[in-house]
């Protein structure tokens, strides 16, 4: 801006600004407030830390996902691959009827999510780019070929058993879809995690672990609700494996990634994931209890897949507040800064 | 239907294409390439006058992205998003400027004149940071990496950018970003960021924020000598006294492989919203997709148990 003949004689972009008089920065305590920094008896989870921020707004820009086409697509991906292992092992040991129910189930869920997904996006009408290219570096991407590989397979492999059909084609489908199942109910995992979203990127060690866990809770719920007892023993050891493994790795998960987890215990989060504990200690025990009591079996199927249901959007609104309350990016870095640089100074070399 | 595309990382070597300093350029597969192009963005000569962020929207004709008033000193865009490519951050504290060269002779000394109610040291310690931000065209970008499109991607300059025609809006590059950049347009559902104004630097012109900045605070350059330029900069405002002065996104070493736009800030970088320490949610996805797989393992074996327990159970 300035003109030639006063080139050198204002300083222009080699203005200094002013001498500081190098005081440090006073930082803004970390908000107490409602539940925040502590635990509901008072004992707070980890050490008040103080922190930044520009004007108490969000770092990250938060998903633009909808709760239910993406929380329900995780509940629904997990669900399907995981009743479609539960389909092809209850076809190997002559249990029809649990056969039947798991590969109708995991064909419906597979639809489901996949519809999810696509109502999802800005704009559905172009869902075929997802095939446009393949990426490893990109959950979605991953998910996508799987699932467009994995739907027809349940497909064929429900109508098959269903309809009585084409046994052999319906055979090589079933094996084809337990398959890929278990990849369809863990990669929602990476998903969620290969984000900068910190309670959903932090806790990835042990996210697939609890995603598989919830995905046997809910297929053994779905056998447990529409197929008879007599058949349903897998079923019933299902749920206590898929119980176990979702409890275990989520209480895991919460020890080990300190204050990002607390979104997993507060808010609608919180809430969500409470009822899931609840529900699945509930449809556990009553699955254990009904083995031969058809209705007891049927409830308590039903509250594993509620219970299923509501630990994804736990997981899926725990993630969006630790996204939008910027606490939760700027803290755990600035920690991370302290820990590798020494404690006085803030002036890069 | 075109053939597909098969695209492992974004090069034939996958750890060099998540991790440390490369060539996004050469990585993103041109051989040979113009230098990487970039922003240095000097806050210290930021006078807060919206230039970049008008510039910005003219050029690019970006729809209007909400009048509100928030309070926020002067700030009313709020943040960086899918219709705001440059936003300028203004910061009110309660800290001393201390003396400032406007390069300009007085004959009297008006503040003087005032009774000196803001002399520095005194209850009258203010000063306001203003700051522009942008699109950082990270070394290791995880929009671009999750984007199951391929719509997002890396151009030869080494910036990277949305093709609109390609968007589904999955919005997976939305939470991937580990600056809050990238964001969708409600109206629209796409994605939308900062192109680094990728028609003018194909015809050799410089983006229009940088040739709209009236202080040369936003500088476009081959990023090389942005970093030198930097570098001295920094040392002088040291030298001067401004130890507050520090770059941020320069270092090629940092969780993102150093920033194609960079910073000098006058503060913690949380202070303008930046992150402190942002590490591209990529870095860690070879051991998530392991985590993966060995979860699925565990849910196949955990089936076969169950079909051996389920006999008693």
């Amino acid at each position: 801006m300035t003109e030639n003949r006063l080139r050198g004689v204002r300083p222009d972009r080699d203005a200094v600004t002013g001498v500081a008089t190098g005081k440090p920065a006073k930082l803004g305590r970390r908000r107490g407030g409602k539940g925040r920094g502590g635990r509901r008896d008072g004992a707070p989870t980890v050490p008040d830390a103080e922190f930044t921020s520009y004007y108490n707004l969000p770092v990250i820009n938060k998903p633009v996902w909808s709760s239910l086409d993406i929380a329900g697509y995780l509940f629904l991906g997990g669900l399907a691959g995981a009743a479609s292992l539960l389909g092809a092992g209850a076809q190997a040991t002559g249990r029809p009827a649990l056969s039947q129910v798991s590969k109708a189930g995991a064909f419906g869920a597979g639809v489901l999510s996949l519809a999810g997904l696509v109502h999802d996006l800005g704009r559905p009408s172009r869902f075929l780019n997802m095939l446009r290219v393949f990426k490893v570096t990109s959950p979605m991407s991953v998910g996508s070929w799987l699932l467009a590989g994995y739907v027809p397979l349940a497909g064929v492999a429900a109508a098959s058993s269903l309809s009585g059909k084409a046994p052999r084609i319906g055979m090589a489908a079933t094996a084809g879809s337990a398959l890929l199942g278990p990849a369809v109910a863990s990669y929602t995992a990476a998903l969620i995690s290969d984000t900068a979203v910190p309670a959903w990127h932090d806790g990835y060690p042990e996210m697939p672990f609890v995603f598989v866990g919830s995905g046997a809770t809910a297929a053994a719920g779905l056998g447990l609700l529409a197929a008879p007892v007599t058949q349903n023993g897998p079923s019933r050891a299902m749920a206590v494996f898929g119980v176990g493994t979702e409890l275990a790795a989520f209480e895991r998960m919460q020890r080990r990634i300190g204050m990002t987890a607390e979104p997993y215990s507060q808010g609608r989060g919180g809430g969500y994931l409470r009822a899931g504990k609840i529900l699945s200690g509930v449809g556990l025990v009553g699955a254990l209890l009904g083995r031969r009591n058809r209705v007891l079996s049927a409830l308590s199927g039903a509250a594993l897949i509620a219970a299923s249901a509501a630990t994804r959007w736990g997981i899926f609104h725990a993630g969006l507040q630790s996204a939008t309350d910027p606490q939760y990016t700027i803290v755990p870095q600035r920690e991370r800064l302290r820990a590798a640089a020494p404690p006085v100074g803030f002036a890069e070399p | 239907m075109a053939p597909v595309d098969i695209q492992i990382g974004r090069g034939p070597n996958l750890d060099g294409a998540l991790l440390g300093d490369t060539d996004p350029a050469t990585q993103g597969g041109y051989p040979d390439h113009p230098p990487r192009m970039g922003f240095f963005t000097d806050t210290s000569v930021c006078i807060g006058c919206k230039a970049c962020e008008v510039a910005c929207k003219t050029w690019n004709a970006i729809p209007e992205d909400g009048l509100v008033f928030t309070g926020m000193s002067m700030d009313n865009s709020q943040g960086l998003g899918a219709s705001t490519w440059r936003h300028v951050a203004f910061i009110e504290q309660r800290k001393p400027v201390a003396a400032q060269d406007p390069g300009v002779v007085h004959d009297q000394n008006v503040l003087e004149l005032a009774g000196n109610p803001t002399a520095p040291g005194t209850n009258g310690d203010f000063r306001w940071l203003m700051a522009s931000d942008v699109c950082k065209h990270c070394t290791h970008a995880a929009c671009l990496d999750v984007c199951p499109t391929g719509s997002l991607f890396r151009t030869e300059f080494g910036t990277v950018v949305v093709q609109e025609d390609i968007c589904n809006g999955c919005g997976y590059c939305i939470p991937a970003c580990p600056y809050g950049v990238i964001d969708q347009r409600k109206e629209d559902g796409r994605a939308w960021k900062c192109t680094l104004c990728y028609d003018r630097l194909s015809v050799g012109q410089e983006p229009a924020c940088a040739k709209a900045c009236p202080t040369d605070s936003i500088q476009f350059g081959p990023l090389d000598e942005l970093r030198e330029r930097a570098d001295a900069r920094l040392a002088r405002l040291h030298e001067a006294g401004v130890a507050d002065a520090r770059l941020y996104g320069r270092d090629p070493q940092d969780g993102v492989g150093g920033d194609g736009a960079f910073f000098l800030l006058l503060d913690e970088p949380e202070v303008y919203g930046l992150p402190p320490d942002p590490v591209v949610t990529t870095r860690d996805l070879p051991s998530m997709w392991k985590h993966v797989t060995v979860a699925a393992a565990t849910l196949v074996g955990g089936a076969l148990a169950a079909f051996v327990a389920g006999r008693r159970l």
